[in-house]
């Protein structure tokens, strides 16, 4: 999707009346397309290539990238630092923040920082325990938790202050994200959780793996009761698995994932299960599309981000637009001169 | 002791009218108590809030207690403190992603809130960040100062 006042790489649109902040995401959403997100592994490696080819994977097929925060609790390249390095070309990011290993004074400066940088897009997380990563002995912090880290970055925002009340000369132009997990208990109570975030100052949600639609309908269904579509843009998560043998790994040691029995045995039956496993995320984006209330899909394709494209391309999600990345305005032209010529 | 803290969650009903009943006596004798000094009152608060809600909800002692919008299960027994509701990572069987033998506290907290009269809605007060200043400090006398100084103010 290619704006009218869109400028050069690395700088940000202006911000249109009734927007929070001068990104791309935040425009398509309200712009009513169908978004698609994708979330990029951050490397071992202080190499910034590493984190321009992970990111050239989805060129031309997401809107925006999460950059992942310790995800797992495991060390890798910062989500401030892939944010940084990915906004000055030009990308569209959505920066977690996890609230496992920064407190509030940590928080609220990375946040000033990565805003400085052209981030546009928060997420805000509580984040998964230590005891989960590769460094279980770490001292887990959790000064704040989702909810008041959201509230607290509303009030940089909208307020232009700190938490402590001490004024910013410039507030972060940011539009907040939080993530939901329909699949995990207390089932009833998830709904009402969501509502929760709204009202902290979420603006959009991007939700757990869902491999189960009939456990998402129930939940969009009590979603869409308390009015919160209105008020909330939803990206459910999706991916591929590998295999039924990683889906049953998934399920035993990722905390919150839900994988249902009758997934893994159609995993099992395939020949290519790897195939399989990226048409189950297929057929699901296709069921997802047809809830009520759905604004796009989150794609966590972990070391399998060369399957988004193909993800994207066989959905049509896009409804033939091609989301803004560095280069498109070359290819462009020489569409053009190629269509000259002819 | 956490047979006790789910036992008292199970209980929520009519544990809060005993803390209601508790938070007016000791409106009703502030005037009385407060001659002794808000520092020395804290410390004998304390002597008796620390092992009646240690017991009781294995309560840690934050001084800004929310028992009663958390279905009177603590939420600083959640290996993560959350005090906003559950995370993302509670197992199908209820238990805690960090502690899977534990029931996670905001399962428990959902099930007592339910069962107290208007719960579901203050589960859904957004509580603030603890201000860590005031572990150990008696939250039932800044309970009962607060509504005392709303009483002054209506």
């Amino acid at each position: 999707m290619q704006f009218e006042d869109e400028p050069l790489a690395g700088e940000n649109l202006p911000i249109l009346p009734g927007h929070c902040s001068p990104g791309r995401f935040e425009r398509v959403l309200r712009a009513g397309a169908f978004a698609v997100t994708a979330e990029i592994a951050p490397p071992d490696s202080a190499d910034p290539h590493e984190v321009y080819e992970r990111a050239s994977v989805f060129d031309g097929y997401v809107d925006a990238i999460n950059a992942t925060d310790g995800s797992g609790a495991h060390c890798h390249m910062s989500s401030v630092g892939m944010c940084s390095l990915l906004t000055r070309r030009g990308y569209s990011m959505v920066m977690q923040v996890s609230c496992r290993d920064r407190n509030r004074i940590a928080i609220q400066g990375d946040v000033l920082g990565a805003s400085a940088m052209g981030v546009s897009n928060v997420l805000c997380l509580s984040g998964d325990g230590v005891q989960s990563g590769d460094h279980p002995e770490a001292k887990p912090v959790f000064d704040l938790d989702c909810m008041t880290s959201l509230e607290m970055l509303r009030g940089m925002r909208d307020r232009s202050q700190f938490l402590s009340g001490r004024a910013l000369t410039n507030p972060p132009r940011v539009f907040l994200g939080a993530a939901a997990n329909p699949f995990a208990p207390p089932f009833d109570f998830r709904p009402a959780r969501l509502a929760k975030k709204v009202a902290a100052g979420a603006q959009f949600v991007q939700t757990q793996y869902c491999f189960d639609i009939d456990m998402m309908k129930t939940y969009m269904q009590r979603v869409c009761d308390l009015g919160l579509p209105e008020k909330v843009f939803i990206l459910p998560g999706v991916g591929p698995l590998a295999s039924a043998r990683s889906a049953q790994w998934i399920r035993k040691n990722v905390a919150g994932v839900h994988i249902p029995d009758a997934v893994i045995k159609r995993l099992e039956g395939a020949q290519d299960q790897a195939q399989e496993g990226v048409n189950v995320c297929i057929d699901m984006i296709h069921e997802l599309r047809e809830l009520e209330g759905i604004s796009g899909v989150h794609i966590m394709a972990y070391r399998q981000e060369h399957r988004v494209p193909e993800i994207v391309e066989k959905t049509g999600v896009l409804d033939g637009r091609t989301p803004w990345h560095p280069g498109v305005e070359h290819r462009r032209l020489e569409a053009q001169s190629t269509e000259n010529m002819q | 002791m956490y047979r006790v803290r789910l036992w008292s969650a199970r209980n929520s009903r009519w544990l809060v009218h005993v803390y209601d009943a508790l938070e007016k006596t000791l409106i009703a004798l502030y005037p009385l108590l407060s001659r002794m000094g808000h520092e020395r009152l804290d410390r004998f608060l304390m002597l008796l809030e620390k092992p009646v809600k240690g017991l009781l909800f294995d309560s840690q002692s934050c001084g800004q207690c929310t028992l009663t919008s958390t279905g009177m299960s603590c939420p600083m027994n959640c290996p993560k403190t959350l005090r906003n509701g559950p995370c993302g990572g509670v197992r199908a069987d209820g238990g805690c992603e960090v502690k899977p033998e534990m029931l996670c506290v905001w399962v428990s907290a959902w099930e007592g809130s339910r069962h107290m009269r208007e719960g579901e809605q203050a589960i859904q007060i957004i509580q603030s960040p603890v201000d860590n200043r005031l572990r150990g400090s008696s939250s039932w006398l800044r309970a009962a100062k607060q509504r005392l100084s709303k009483n002054d103010a209506v």
